[in-house]
């Protein structure tokens, strides 16, 4: 049974539709990360969860009690907002105790759970300070605090990192993914980034235009991605247009820039395919191998090196006018070198098969 | 109990409504009586007045004189704010902080006790007419202060401050960087002030222009005390109804009203916003030549002087005994016995008590509905909002001699079915009509407080379980303080000194400062009235300082 559970959600505002019937079962004490582009109707989906919309349709319940229209103030759900919104007029301890004032909490009590809050977030001893006093790191954790401090049966963090600066942002990202594991409380996040949805969610959920395109563990995302939008959003991919030669029992193959490609069975999604259909064949950067050029293998220019490291990003045309990524480790080639695409040993790894939509 | 949410609850509408039903009642029904009974006699409809007030050519000369005083106050207004703006933010000079401090003094005068001062200091026998006079060896006073110039001194003098702030704020928000994006553009001085920073002071200038317009407009006191016989339409009106034409001065009042409205749609075309920019603003220039600045120092301390003047003079004027001073230089006496009969005299001290207690209850109302009204309008954005706004923003756009003919209008008469009830004569008239003065002033504060408020601390407060009135007492109104300070301030030193509504609609009980100053003159005991001004520009100072100093700290 899980502990929150979304059903059929759906909210417009005017003619738009934010959120369009997306339904989520969250376990107790999992992290569920909302993922999507700007518009994709996650940050709705967050504000309908806290109750500070209502939905046309669908249901929020928790621990089997359906909180759908139940005011914020009631809900118990923790929220860390995007900007934070801190009481500027009150001290960390102000803002801290504040929602442990709402449930009557004084006195030495008061001071001891607001203390142990600051505690969990390595701000012991930040009582007196002013939130205007704070950088931007402090005052995430003093919302964070302030959030947690009461108790709630469910945190909600709305982009939490997005107002770091890049470099505090990874630190604070294991932090962040330190403390609700340690504390173990159901947590579902908003964030567009697919590094922090993959760090943080033990399951992430895959937001386009107020639906839901897939939800699931980060290795089931990119191994086997739903759909060509999950595939492109998540990880780095090209695409090529293919056709399907034999459907056998390891794999697919399929013929694409006159080039025939294994696809083993376990990438999921190639079901109900049949020889002679049109594809589209999604490849991850690691999926192709450079080669020397020499017949068998796929012929291509290199356009442009993306960035330099260990392993440097190459955008290659094919001698078909395709545009590829590929990941090249360690090989030094130059802009202008022709080189011979080859399935990399990974044997087919990281190269998805999708129906054209007629 | 529904949270801080932003969408319209029952409740918000029932409140909304209410809220509505009763501005209704006070603003707009007024004025419409005032409309009907310009047009409407003895049950039937007639044009009787309307052909009256057109045949006479008195009407016409008010109604000019109010127009043309109106435009000359903007540009006389204009002349001495916008070179003070320009001056003190763009010039670097010594003394620069000191005429900063100064500008801002005419706001503590409220405009009986700046006309009184100026009667004191430039009136036939004032300080300076006198000064002249002697020197001159002279046998009678040089001028008189009186007709279309002296009022169109006085509004220069309380109203180019309009002028003055919006100038310097717009100067201030300008973005230096545009300004070498000229010069690097190649634009010279005179270009870059044509094209790139007047565009971007025209809706402060506008905003300037229309506060001044309207203030001169139904400017009362500068006419009543200088007027002689040049009439404007607000003495036109009280005169007219102290005569019994009743009807004849509810012509009036539309006239004038029309004329206010009229004004309105004019400027509001010229006022929209230019595209901000964020930036710091230019630097101030440290003039190169020490003649200049020696010369702009010594400007600028004589233009200090010059007003401050008005408020020496009053204070001076409050320490002499009545009819000791008659033609010397220097007072040859002092006391301080036109202030104890304030304390000791009950008769004196009462319009003291009265202003006070009247100004108070008037701004802490006016003060509550509009923390209620921002709350419906920008958080609940109940149905009715933009009527609910404009209702409250309406008694600033009318004048308050209008607005006190309104009021004396609708609740002279017990008809409770029509909804009106006696109030004029009783206590309650006064602190109401200050009230509806006053919801512009602390309404515009407040919602645009309000709109500034980031609606997620709502929402945070909400989600640690705090309901709408915790929510409201311990984060919205503590964050509104600065506003709703800024707003009560002025509001207080309005109501504080008002003599245009109360002229109209006070009773004797209830007679504030300024018609005992009035009153005091016509006994001519001066010294009495100028200890009355004292006390007004004291409290108005003081609250001002304080509300700057309190206002300031809501957010560290």
């Amino acid at each position: 049974m899980p502990f929150l559970r979304v059903d059929g959600l759906a909210k417009r505002f005017g003619a738009a539709a934010a959120v369009d019937g997306v339904s989520l079962a969250i376990e107790r004490g999992e992290v569920l990360a909302l993922l999507g582009p700007s518009g994709s109707g996650k940050t709705t989906t967050l504000r309908l969860l806290a109750g500070f919309e209502t939905p046309d349709a669908g249901q929020v319940i928790v621990d089997d009690l359906d909180v759908t229209r139940a005011p914020p103030v009631t809900r118990r759900f923790g929220m860390v907002f995007q900007h934070y919104a801190l009481f500027p007029h009150l001290d960390v301890r102000g803002n801290v105790g504040f929602g442990l004032e709402s449930v009557d909490v004084t006195g030495a009590e008061l001071e001891r759970r607001v203390a142990a809050a600051l505690e969990l977030v390595d701000l012991a001893g930040f009582e007196r300070r002013r939130i205007a006093q704070l950088s931007g790191g402090q005052q995430q954790r003093v919302a964070l605090a302030r959030a947690l401090a009461p108790e709630p049966r469910v945190l909600l963090l709305d982009e939490p990192l997005s107002n770091l600066d890049p470099a505090l942002r990874e630190r604070t990202r294991r932090e962040l993914h330190d403390l609700i594991h340690r504390i173990g409380i159901t947590t579902v996040l908003v964030t567009h980034e697919q590094e922090e949805a993959f760090d943080l969610g033990d399951r992430v959920a895959v937001l386009r235009s107020g639906r839901l395109e897939q939800v699931g563990t980060p290795d089931e995302l990119y191994g086997a991605p739903a759909n060509p939008f999950v595939a492109g959003f998540v990880g780095r991919a090209s695409t090529m247009e293919g056709m399907v030669v034999a459907v056998l029992e390891g794999g697919t193959r399929v013929l694409a820039e006159g080039i025939e490609w294994g696809v083993p069975a376990d990438a999921g999604v190639q079901k109900g395919l049949v020889p002679g259909q049109p594809v589209r064949v999604l490849l991850r950067p690691e999926a192709l191998w450079m080669a020397q050029p020499q017949p068998g293998t796929l012929g291509a220019v290199v356009e442009a090196r993306r960035f330099a490291g260990a392993t440097s990003l190459f955008l290659v045309r094919t001698d078909g006018g395709t545009l590829l990524e590929v990941s090249g480790a360690g090989r030094p080639v130059a802009v202008g070198h022709r080189v011979g695409l080859v399935p990399s040993r990974r044997a087919g790894g990281g190269i998805h098969l999708f129906p054209v939509e007629p | 109990m529904a949270a801080a949410g932003v969408r319209a609850t029952r409740p918000g509408r029932l409140v909304a409504a209410v809220l509505l039903l009763a501005l209704g009642w006070l603003v707009v029904y007024p004025l419409g009586l005032v409309l009907l009974e310009s047009v409407h006699s003895a049950g039937t409809w007639t044009a009787a007045y309307l052909r009256q007030f057109a045949a006479r050519s008195s009407e016409w000369h008010a109604l000019w004189g109010s127009l043309w005083i109106s435009v000359a106050s903007v540009g006389l207004a204009g002349l001495v704010g916008i070179p003070l703006a320009v001056l003190v933010t763009r010039y670097e000079f010594p003394g620069r902080r000191l005429l900063a401090g100064v500008i801002a003094l005419p706001v503590v005068l409220p405009p009986l006790v700046g006309v009184i001062a100026f009667l004191f200091l430039y009136g036939e026998s004032g300080f300076i007419a006198r000064a002249v006079q002697s020197l001159l060896a002279l046998d009678e006073a040089p001028w008189r202060l009186e007709g279309a110039g002296a009022i169109l001194l006085v509004h220069a003098y309380s109203m180019y401050v309009y002028f003055y702030l919006f100038t310097r704020a717009a100067l201030l928000s300008l973005d230096g960087s545009m300004l070498e994006a000229a010069a690097s553009l190649g634009a010279g001085r005179w270009r870059t002030v044509r094209r790139v920073v007047f565009p971007a002071l025209r809706p402060a200038l506008a905003g300037g222009a229309l506060l001044t317009f309207m203030a001169a407009l139904a400017s009362f006191s500068a006419p009543y005390v200088f007027g002689g016989g040049f009439r404007v339409m607000t003495t036109q009106i009280v005169s007219t109804r102290l005569n019994g034409e009743t009807a004849l001065a509810m012509v009036e009042t539309v006239s004038l009203t029309a004329l206010a409205l009229l004004a309105l749609v004019i400027f509001r075309g010229a006022e929209r916003e230019v595209g901000g920019s964020k930036g710091t603003p230019p630097a101030p220039v440290r003039l190169a030549s020490p003649w200049l600045r020696r010369g702009l120092a010594a400007l600028s301390w004589s233009l200090g002087a010059v007003l401050l003047l008005p408020h020496l003079t009053l204070l001076v004027v409050s320490f002499v005994p009545v009819g000791t001073w008659t033609t010397e230089a220097i007072p040859p006496a002092w006391t301080l016995g036109n202030y104890a009969t304030l304390v000791r005299d009950p008769v004196r001290l009462r319009p003291l008590v009265n202003s006070l207690w009247l100004a108070t209850t008037a701004t802490v109302a006016s003060v509550a509905i509009s923390v209620l009204a921002g709350a419906l309008i920008v958080r609940r954005r109940v149905p009715g909002r933009r009527l609910l706004e404009g209702l409250l923003a309406l008694p600033w756009a009318v004048p308050g001699t209008v607005f006190a003919i309104a009021l004396a209008t609708a609740f002279s008469v017990h008809a409770p079915w029509s909804g009106r009830i006696i109030l004029v004569g009783t206590v309650w008239i006064l602190p109401l009509a200050y009230l509806v003065r006053n919801l512009p002033l602390t309404s515009r504060a407040t919602l645009a407080g309000f709109r500034a408020l980031d609606p997620s601390l709502d929402e945070a407060a909400a989600s640690l379980g705090a309901g709408r009135w915790r929510t409201l007492r311990t984060v919205t109104v503590p964050l509104l303080r600065p506003s709703l300070v800024a707003g009560a301030t002025l509001a207080f030193v309005t109501a504080l000194g008002d003599f245009v509504t109360s002229i109209v609609l006070y009773t004797y009980d209830t007679r504030p400062i300024s018609l005992e100053i009035l009153a005091s003159l016509r006994q001519a005991d001066v010294g009495v009235a100028a200890a009355y001004g004292v006390v007004l520009m004291a409290v108005s100072a003081l609250v001002f300082a304080l509300g700057a100093g309190r206002g300031g700290s809501g957010i560290a």
